[in-house]
């Protein structure tokens, strides 16, 4: 699906847990998500820290589509 | 007699499905769920059961490694087993990873059992014999019974042969053998070559596999003139999932309104994904598809738009050609809206 809209010209980052996976697939921009049921808030935590988390990486996600890049890359995430 | 260890998952151990899928790694002697299947076939005593949970692998891939490898070094085995994994995701990674690693540490023989939809089959296949499993555990049965047959070649010292014949996928590893025929590679290329000359079918002894990497796009200049937008393989839909989205190997797709909302609503918004407890998704839609913090980064002008739809379907089991075709057909939508670019999360 994501080598689909991205064969169409579309910029697409992929934000996942399975990096390797991703990776295989052939995904170009990839940014982590902290797991499978619960990609961006675990819901052990306050409401406060899961916004803080899916805000950051929801953000690094979107600059990710900004960043020239030549090949796969996992970006990096602070929280 | 030779000792084998087998490697399972929580649910094939009996511990739990989805709910349990966090359960970390433990060893156990004797014979669990699938291992009494395999004892019963091989030529080695299964002697101990190794069982993980698939999102504990998944999530906490070197803790889960590290310990399942402290777990064997005082233990004696010949071969180490895993799975089989059918078309199951998250478990064929799993087998591959920890058999991998077993491979490396212990330089014993592993093998496993995928479906060749199976994501573990691309990521493991050059590393051990993945043999080529059903899709369901319906075929258990058969895929224990392929893996065995061809430890027991392993186990007995016996002669093997090229992975298509064994029934495992290609390696990429080329062995020297002496052909019965005698037939010298000069002999046979120029045989191949009249056969191509002729128009009739001929098989390549060197076949190069195709790899379908695709350019990447160019990226965004400006975000706050962009317009984004959302898709995600979690399963997020309308309580009623009116596109009757199935909850796994979905062959369909559907795309909901979010333009007048700030955050998915739970009770609304649910997932119908099969792969993963759906509790966390269900507490709260925006942990698997952020609408929310989509709406504040539009807010703060950060992006220019948000396309007014977010795009859903399931990921678990969903072959490679279904996720192509829906994912054209997704592209003819973002295209009429002018989407500029987009974020998928997946599961």
């Amino acid at each position: 699906m994501v080598k689909e809209i991205e064969r169409a010209g579309i910029p697409i980052v992929q934000m996942c847990n399975l990096i390797p996976v991703a990776m295989t697939v052939g995904t170009n921009k990839i940014v982590p998500t902290i797991s499978i049921p619960y990609p961006l808030g675990d819901p052990q935590t306050p409401k406060e820290v899961q916004w803080k988390l899916r805000y950051h990486r929801v953000g690094i996600a979107l600059d990710a589509l900004t960043a020239d890049i030549d090949e796969q890359t996992v970006f990096k995430v602070k929280i | 007699m030779k000792k084998a260890i087998h490697y399972i998952n929580q649910f094939f151990a009996g511990i739990g499905g989805e709910e349990k899928a966090d359960h970390k790694p433990e060893i156990r002697e004797g014979l669990v769920g699938p291992a009494m299947a395999l004892n019963e076939v091989l030529d080695a005593q299964v002697t101990h059961t190794v069982i993980c949970g698939d999102n504990f692998m998944g999530s906490n891939t070197d803790e889960a490694v590290e310990m399942i490898l402290g777990f064997l070094e005082d233990k004696e085995f010949d071969i180490f087993i895993a799975g089989p994994a059918f078309q199951a995701g998250r478990y064929g990674i799993a087998c591959g990873t920890i058999a991998k690693a077993v491979k490396e540490k212990f330089g014993v023989p592993v093998l496993t059992s995928m479906h060749i939809e199976n994501p573990g089959v691309e990521m493991f296949k050059k590393d051990m014999p993945i043999f080529k499993g059903g899709k369901s555990a319906a075929k258990l049965k058969d895929d224990v019974k392929a893996m065995a047959d061809y430890a027991n070649k392993i186990l007995n010292g016996e002669k093997t042969l090229p992975a298509a014949e064994e029934g495992f996928y290609d390696r990429g590893i080329r062995a020297q053998v002496w052909l019965e025929s005698g037939k010298t590679g000069a002999q046979r290329g120029v045989e191949m070559l009249i056969k191509k000359l002729a128009g009739e079918e001929f098989i390549s002894e060197l076949p190069i596999p195709e790899k379908d990497l695709v350019a990447i796009a160019p990226p965004i200049k400006d975000l706050s003139k962009s317009k984004i937008a959302l898709i995600t393989t979690g399963g997020i839909v309308p309580v009623a999932n009116p596109d009757r989205i199935q909850s796994a190997s979905a062959t369909r797709w559907g795309r909901y309104d979010i333009s007048k909302m700030d955050r998915l609503k739970a009770g609304e918004y649910k997932t119908i994904h099969a792969g993963f407890d759906p509790a966390a998704a269900d507490a709260d839609p925006n942990v698997v598809m952020p609408v929310d913090a989509m709406k504040e980064y539009l807010k703060e002008g950060k992006i220019g738009a948000l396309h007014d739809y977010f795009y859903s379907t399931v990921g678990t089991g969903t072959t490679q050609a279904e996720a192509a075709r829906m994912g054209k057909e997704i592209v003819v939508k973002l295209k009429e809206d002018n989407v500029d670019a987009v974020i998928m999360t997946s599961t």
